[in-house]
């Protein structure tokens, strides 16, 4: 097997993984930039996000960094690897669990794995699974019972749920210990409880050591994640850890109401105090605490509500902005 | 490195997709015996008394080269299924030469293919048609070289197309023709200029005949039937099945990547 066993050493935990300099894609067919010089880098052991909305290029972005695509411009390095150039070790550093299934559903699950072990070197070919040796089919069963699908691994895609066939592909994607695992949306068509899984397995892949670079459209899944990449029409609009994107872009601010409402006003205003009636009084805090602000009001109120921004807001805010 | 094991699993794959599919296996079977037994026994009937040889026997060597030739051509072209289900992205983004990739699916496909050659044989021999052990034997090797530059063919075709259904419009386009110019059914010792030319760059006229020539090697109708030498059989097959091969998988890696 050679060359295909050999494991490539990762990065320092810390160092750069991801480097992508000036990245610009256009398709062939294409009038427009899909991807329009995008930088970023992504650190190794990191939780990465990358967010936009459909045809934002996250999808582009993604093939290109997995060597699937090629760049019209610019570089993209994968643990110091150059992703045309070096197409083949990139490879064997990442694990990719696409937008949509690709499992071969005439194959069962154990089968759909079997392919992928032998296509990555891990194990010699063998025709069947009692056939396979004896550390592949307990790493095998290890990894089915981590995701609770034992008794599904061995039945053929076909019948299995959207939820397991994703736990399948996860355990496809993480057989030769990847340096880092990319996720094209992972949880689109999975319910609330198969997002959680997915997420609580994932969370311990990252506690491992690979570094996790993602896609999603589910906002409150890149709250965890260390770095968050905002891209809109192929280009970054922000970019840093979620707090810092939030403080930036959203400002916390309390929401009141009284059975007064004229008096409320008047005394606002009085004090000096900016609000904006939506229709409740909205008021930012710009750094005071919302204890110091309402201390100081003496209408009596019958409403109060404070808004920590979520990232949501933040995306919201910077997507809106730049559709306007 | 060796990538035979990575090889070995592609080729498994397709196999293990027929033997799971039994309506297609049923009509993967089916459909040769049919134009062997009704379009060779017709025109057997017919025609067969002026000609000099066996027209069963001469259809029954030209649907076996075909029959193999169109399958594993049709079965590489599959990989287009595969693109659309994003199946082919599992193999391309793991760290395997994309020829071992193209050779995998080519074996896989000639699996698929080979049992046609065992019944198709069968049937010969149910309908009368015989043939020494060694003869039968030769055929099922030249099987194996003809299913190679179907699969070979297959990728050139596969590596400009872009969706499924241009691959069903493509597909007829440039194996109908060859069909009668091949000689599958119809002699072709004889032919007008431009016919000739055609035949003569028709990838399966080369399969067809190398079959035949193992199949009536020693025969008095050999001559009437066999149209070029199984060394220039052996090395225009040899030399397309390198061309289309290399030609055919670059291309299609750069479709794929290039897009």
């Amino acid at each position: 097997m050679g060359e295909l066993t050999e494991r490539i050493a990762p990065v320092a935990p810390g160092a750069a993984i991801i480097e992508v300099e000036d990245l610009v894609k256009r398709y062939r067919k294409g009038k427009t930039n899909a991807v329009d010089g995008i930088s970023f880098s992504v650190r190794s052991g990191e939780f990465f996000a990358l967010l936009g909305p459909n045809g934002a290029g996250k999808t582009t972005t993604i093939s290109i960094l997995t060597t699937t695509l090629i760049p019209t411009s610019g570089r993209v390095r994968i643990g110091g690897n150059d992703v045309v150039t070096q197409a083949s070790s990139v490879r064997r550093q990442v694990g990719i669990i696409f937008q949509n299934p690709s499992l071969d559903m005439n194959l069962t699950g154990e089968e759909n794995v079997r392919f992928h072990a032998v296509l990555y070197g891990l194990y010699p070919y063998r025709p069947q699974f009692r056939l396979m040796p004896t550390a592949y089919r307990q790493q095998v069963r290890e990894l089915a019972a981590l995701l609770s699908i034992e008794a599904d691994i061995f039945r053929p895609i076909k019948v299995l749920s959207g939820g397991t066939r994703r736990k399948l592909e996860i355990i496809r994607s993480l057989m030769h210990r990847p340096a880092v695992l990319f996720l094209d949306e992972p949880t689109r068509g999975l319910d609330t409880n198969g997002r959680r899984n997915l997420w609580e397995y994932l969370r311990g892949v990252q506690a491992a050591g690979t570094t996790v670079f993602l896609t999603t459209h589910y906002l409150e899944e890149a709250e965890a994640a260390d770095s968050v990449c905002i891209i809109n029409r192929g280009r970054i609009v922000s970019f840093g850890p979620p707090s810092r994107i939030k403080a930036e872009l959203v400002s916390e601010h309390v929401l009141i109401d009284a059975d007064d409402r004229d008096r409320l006003r008047a005394e606002l205003a009085t004090r000096g105090v900016a609000f904006a009636e939506t229709p409740l009084f909205k008021i930012k805090l710009d750094g005071r605490s919302a204890h110091q602000l309402l201390k100081a009001i003496d209408t009596p109120l019958s409403v109060v509500a404070i808004h920590q921004p979520s990232l949501e807001d933040a995306y919201l805010s910077i997507i809106g902005k730049i559709d306007d | 490195m060796t990538e035979l094991g990575p090889v070995l699993a592609i080729a498994q794959r397709d196999l293990m997709k027929l033997l799971r599919d039994r309506p297609r296996m049923v009509t993967t079977l089916v459909f040769p015996l049919l134009l062997i037994g009704v379009l060779g026994g017709s025109l057997q009937a017919n025609l067969g008394r002026h000609l000099g040889f066996d027209f069963l026997a001469f259809t029954f060597t030209g649907v076996f080269g075909q029959t193999l030739f169109q399958t594993t051509a049709q079965g590489v072209i599959s990989m287009i299924t595969d693109r659309e289900n994003d199946f082919s992205q599992e193999m391309f983004v793991s760290p395997i030469s994309r020829y071992s990739i193209i050779v995998g699916k080519i074996l896989g496909e000639s699996l698929v293919a080979l049992p046609q050659a065992v019944a198709i044989i069968a049937f010969a021999l149910i309908v009368g048609i015989r043939a020494s052990a060694a003869q039968f034997g030769g055929l099922v090797v030249v099987g194996l070289l003809i299913c190679l530059l179907g699969g070979a063919f297959g990728i050139l075709v596969l590596s400009n197309l872009s969706s499924q259904e241009m691959a069903g419009q493509i597909f007829t386009f440039v194996m109908l023709p060859q069909f009668f110019l091949a000689g599958i059914f119809n002699p072709i010792k004889v032919l007008p200029p431009y016919l000739n030319i055609l035949s003569r760059i028709a990838p399966m006229r080369y399969a067809v005949d190398l079959g035949r020539a193992a199949f009536y090697a020693g025969r008095p109708e050999s001559a009437r039937v066999v149209l070029d030498s199984p060394v220039v059989d052996l090395a225009v097959i040899g030399g397309m099945f390198t061309v289309f091969l290399v030609v055919g998988t670059a291309l299609f890696v750069r479709s794929e990547r290039n897009r």
